[in-house]
């Protein structure tokens, strides 16, 4: 059974959202459009909507990070649900209990959903495939694996801007071999039609046989960048100067940074997009973080209106009578 | 105990034997092989009519968790699965805890299997004082209380220097050196580097990190002249190696862990961790080029690498599970089965489960001539049935091949001339 | 059948009269997707209200979510003016147990205070499970049960019976 088929019920229905890998274009579309139905909402006098009323929403995260359990919170309490956040140790020294026992403990607290965010490629996977048949699993991050609603949210930003799918060029650009952005967000175009999808990094920092996900592989920029539709620019993590794959965060903004010169390779309405948190000066300039070009904030607001799609959909087909749960 | 064994098909490598015949067992060793001895009463008679007789199986490597580990597995435990598989030598490999590195663990070891009684459990001594790398170990103590041979365990020495005076010292007294061809500072990984680790975003072992030492110790090997044995290798390029060194005449064997000759990277889609070992399951093209090894010959034994595990230990995200597949109960199914499935013929399968290791580790067992130790194992070639769960008597219930269907059914093993094992339906 | 926008007409006649009665200069028309929607903008016609239509989704409201889960076929809602202190006139196609208009009442509350909520329904179809009336009535039939009463459109617009067995 791989990833893509424990998500589903037998109707081919969302029960858990753990990889964009293996979705139909129908299951993607599904979730923009209620996304769509669901930005207004915190427009609204009342930004809530009594969806996920009596709902407990648990966020279960092995792997620290304030930004995205706060955007699962917000998504969360928007549709009435209640949330409890789990912040748990995962350093070897501090082992404890086993990742089974956890979620028992957890389960016996009669909660409907886990959000989950682990540093093991797989742990989401883990996780939906032993919990009890009525919980949800929404992958907030699976080591280098999958992180679904980020590239759901880009799409999405995508979409309303550009929603030609297969007339766009995408340039994806820095640390792909890590990212599990990158991953989510290649399959996900790929369903969605997109005519080109482009990685740009150096040697280092490219998975092996990248190509077989679907994508054109350049090590430069200045070819990579052009005439591109979109441009998305990943997160540099300091530790890649300890593994030996960079020599410094300079050398990597002079021949992989996002400048004014560089954007202007791409066309000249091309969207610039982040998933954050940003390194000015490392990854991109702060004139084009901040520029006329630049949607990274939009899609942060994108993401909670996208979350809120997301739990609607995958706790609605778990009650579903007629839906039954594979 | 005078025991016959009736109208068999003995299959003896050794001696290129394949014919129905009758085997003679007495006093713990094989008595006459077609004509009664003289003096021989059958005080037992097995009818192994429509069966396979051949030598009881060699493992060159199973991890039997005593000492250090008995939470996963004892020696009492798994020799009595090896029994029930046909298996009636097993070699343990030096990383025990503590490690083989002193006679008084050599003689633990023999005394508990001993004990026991369900099989011979031979050792493997440490190169190293503690396996850490940086002292020689005793080897001459060792080779005295009985260790077969040395190696690293699972543990390559990193420093070439040491690497280099443990290969002399270890051939100054003819020991040969069991090695683990794998470059640590390379392996930092979860799954073979290609397609598969890409798409599940995970860490990847690159094929050079085999390759690579394992070009560097045939180098080795061409100045000191000791004796290598490379295990469980997983790459195609490393079988292209190890067949020119030997057809240079270097003094090299290897093997081959039987998963490995099953199973490729594709079965890690899902994230089972009942998959993850080390060395990693690599591609179709390298599975392919390790069966072509195994049947030429390069690749002189097949072996389980059994690393029983408990529950935990495999039950949680991959990259959290230990490697290692509990594999002396399905060694025996799944080598008929590759044999079946390529038309390989049983000679040569069961030479590389008994004879092929024999002579590997340079024993006076795995064959069945007249005086040779009484360990035989008796199988019904034609039996095919499904691996269930309970099936398993390791105390590792860790193997990726429930549900498979195995070929062959061990009826009988006899053990030193004992009758260890008998199927009961 | 000419029949439903007799209907309207019939409606909009019951509807301007209300409307009078009560001293509602300026109201705005809300329907609720997607039947509801094609006849308020027939009804703004007909009364010539210049205020914009809004149209509501009230699939996030459904009492019955849990069962049916997130509809595929989900457009957003959209009330383009201000709630707060207005007139609203509420139009669905068939009130029959008054869910869907418990559900609208709900969603509009959590966009702003009104100052009224008249009901208007092409169909009434009986079957309460609410304590809810519509206000203006274009037609009431009493279906059995498993008669499914819908509203086609958007052009021309005709009501159809079907009954499932």
């Amino acid at each position: 059974m791989t990833t893509t088929s424990i998500q589903l019920d037998r109707q081919g229905r969302l029960l858990h959202f753990l990889t964009t890998e293996g979705l139909s274009r129908r299951h993607l579309t599904e979730i923009l459009d209620t996304a769509e139905s669901l930005r207004g909402v915190a427009e609204r006098r009342v930004k809530k909507l009594p969806t996920l009323h009596g709902k407990t929403v648990v966020n279960l995260f092995f792997e620290a990070s304030t930004r995205t359990r706060t955007t699962f919170e917000l998504a969360a309490k928007r549709l009435s649900a209640d949330v409890l956040n789990l912040n748990i140790a995962t350093s070897s020294a501090v082992k404890g209990e086993s990742l089974l026992d956890t979620l028992r403990n957890i389960e016996a607290m009669q909660c409907d959903m886990f959000v989950v965010r682990h540093e093991q490629s797989g742990a989401a996977e883990f996780i939906a495939r032993h919990v009890k048949p009525h919980i949800a699993v929404l992958n907030a991050g699976d080591g280098r694996h999958a992180h679904p609603t980020q590239a759901m949210l880009d799409v999405f930003t995508i979409r309303r801007h550009k929603p030609d799918f297969p007339s766009l060029r995408v340039a994806i650009v820095g640390d792909i071999l890590h990212s599990r952005v990158a991953r989510s967000l290649i399959h996900a175009l790929s369903i969605l039609g997109a005519g080109e999808i482009r990685v740009i990094a150096p040697c280092t920092l490219l998975p092996a046989q990248v190509e077989s996900l679907g994508v054109q592989v350049f090590h430069l920029p200045e070819q990579g960048l052009r005439d591109v539709d979109v441009i998305v620019m990943l997160r540099l993590q300091r530790e890649r100067m300890e593994g030996a794959l960079l020599p410094s965060e300079q050398e990597f903004f002079q021949r992989y940074g996002l400048t004014e010169d560089r954007l202007a390779l791409a066309k000249p309405d091309a969207l610039v997009m982040h998933p954050g948190p940003i390194n000015r000066g490392v990854e991109i300039d702060s004139r084009v973080a901040d520029g006329a070009r630049s949607v990274i904030l939009e899609q942060v607001t994108n993401g909670i209106a996208v979350r809120m799609a997301i739990m609607s959909i995958t706790l609605g087909n778990h009650a579903r009578p007629d839906g039954e749960i594979a | 105990m005078h025991i016959l064994i009736q109208g068999g098909r003995v299959i003896d490598p050794a001696h290129q034997f394949d014919a129905v015949t009758d085997v003679f067992v007495a006093v713990g060793r094989i008595a006459g092989l077609g004509q009664r001895p003289a003096g021989f009463k059958a005080e037992r008679v097995i009818d192994a009519s429509g069966h396979i007789v051949c030598p009881g199986l060699i493992d060159l490597c199973a991890r039997l968790r005593e000492p250090g580990l008995e939470h996963k597995a004892t020696i009492a435990s798994e020799t009595r699965a090896a029994a029930a598989g046909g298996i009636t030598t097993l070699v343990c490999p030096p990383d025990t805890d503590p490690v083989i590195d002193e006679p008084a663990v050599v003689e633990l070891i023999r005394r508990r299997a001993k004990a026991a009684g369900h099989a011979r459990v031979l050792t493997l001594g440490a190169l190293t004082h503690r396996l850490r790398g940086e002292r020689l170990a005793e080897m001459a103590a060792l080779k005295e209380a009985g260790c077969v041979g040395v190696g690293d365990g699972g543990r390559p020495i990193t420093n070439t220097r040491v690497l280099r005076r443990a290969l002399e010292y270890a051939a100054t007294f003819d020991l040969t050196v069991f090695l683990t061809p794998l470059d640590p500072e390379l392996s930092h990984g979860l799954a073979h580097e290609g397609q598969v680790s890409t798409r599940l975003g995970l860490p990847g072992i690159l094929a050079a990190a085999e390759t690579g030492i394992i070009a560097r110790d045939l180098e080795l090997i061409r100045d000191i002249g000791v004796r290598v044995h490379f295990g469980r290798l997983s790459c195609a390029r490393s079988v292209e190696l190890v067949a020119r060194a030997q057809a240079e005449g270097l003094p090299v064997s290897a093997d081959a862990a039987i998963h490995h000759l099953h199973l490729t990277e594709n079965d890690l889609l899902g994230f089972d961790s009942e998959c993850h070992v080390r060395p990693p399951l690599r591609s179709q093209r390298d599975r392919d080029a390790l069966r072509a090894g195994v049947s030429n010959g390069t690749l002189g034994a097949l072996c389980s690498d059994h690393q029983p595990h408990e529950s935990d230990a495999k039950c949680g995200p991959l990259g959290d599970t230990e490697p290692g597949i509990s594999g002396l109960d399905t060694l025996l199914g799944l080598s008929l089965r590759l044999a079946r499935d390529h038309g390989w013929p049983l000679m040569t399968l069961i030479e590389r489960l008994s004879w092929g290791p024999a002579r590997i580790l340079g024993l006076p067992s795995g064959h069945l001539g007249v005086g040779a130790p009484a360990d035989l194992c008796i199988f019904d070639p034609d039996a095919s049935w499904r691996l269930a769960a309970s099936h398993l008597r390791s105390r590792g219930q860790n193997s990726p091949f429930i549900g498979w269907e195995l070929q062959g059914r061990v009826t009988h093993t006899l053990f030193d001339g004992e009758l260890v094992y008998a199927y009961e339906a | 059948m000419g029949d439903t926008e007799l209907l309207i007409d019939a409606m909009a006649g019951q509807l301007r009269d209300l409307l009078t009665e009560r001293g509602i200069a300026d109201p705005v028309l809300v329907g609720i997707h997607t039947g509801g929607v094609w006849i308020a903008e027939r009804l703004r016609q007909r009364l010539g209200i210049t205020a914009p239509l809004g149209q509501l989704d009230v699939s996030f409201y459904r009492d019955d979510f849990s069962r049916v889960g997130v509809n595929p076929h989900i457009r957003p809602s959209e009330l383009p003016f201000d709630i707060e202190g207005r007139h609203l006139v509420l139009v669905d196609d068939v009130l029959n147990t008054g869910r869907t208009v418990r559900a609208a009442l709900n969603e509009l509350f959590d966009y702003g205070r009104p100052a009224s909520v008249l009901l208007a329904v092409l169909v009434d179809r009986g079957g309460r499970q609410l304590p809810i009336e519509a206000n203006v009535v274009g037609t009431r039939m009493n279906p059995p049960d498993n008669q499914n009463v819908q509203l086609n459109g958007p052009d021309p617009l005709q009501l159809t019976f079907q009954t499932s067995s």
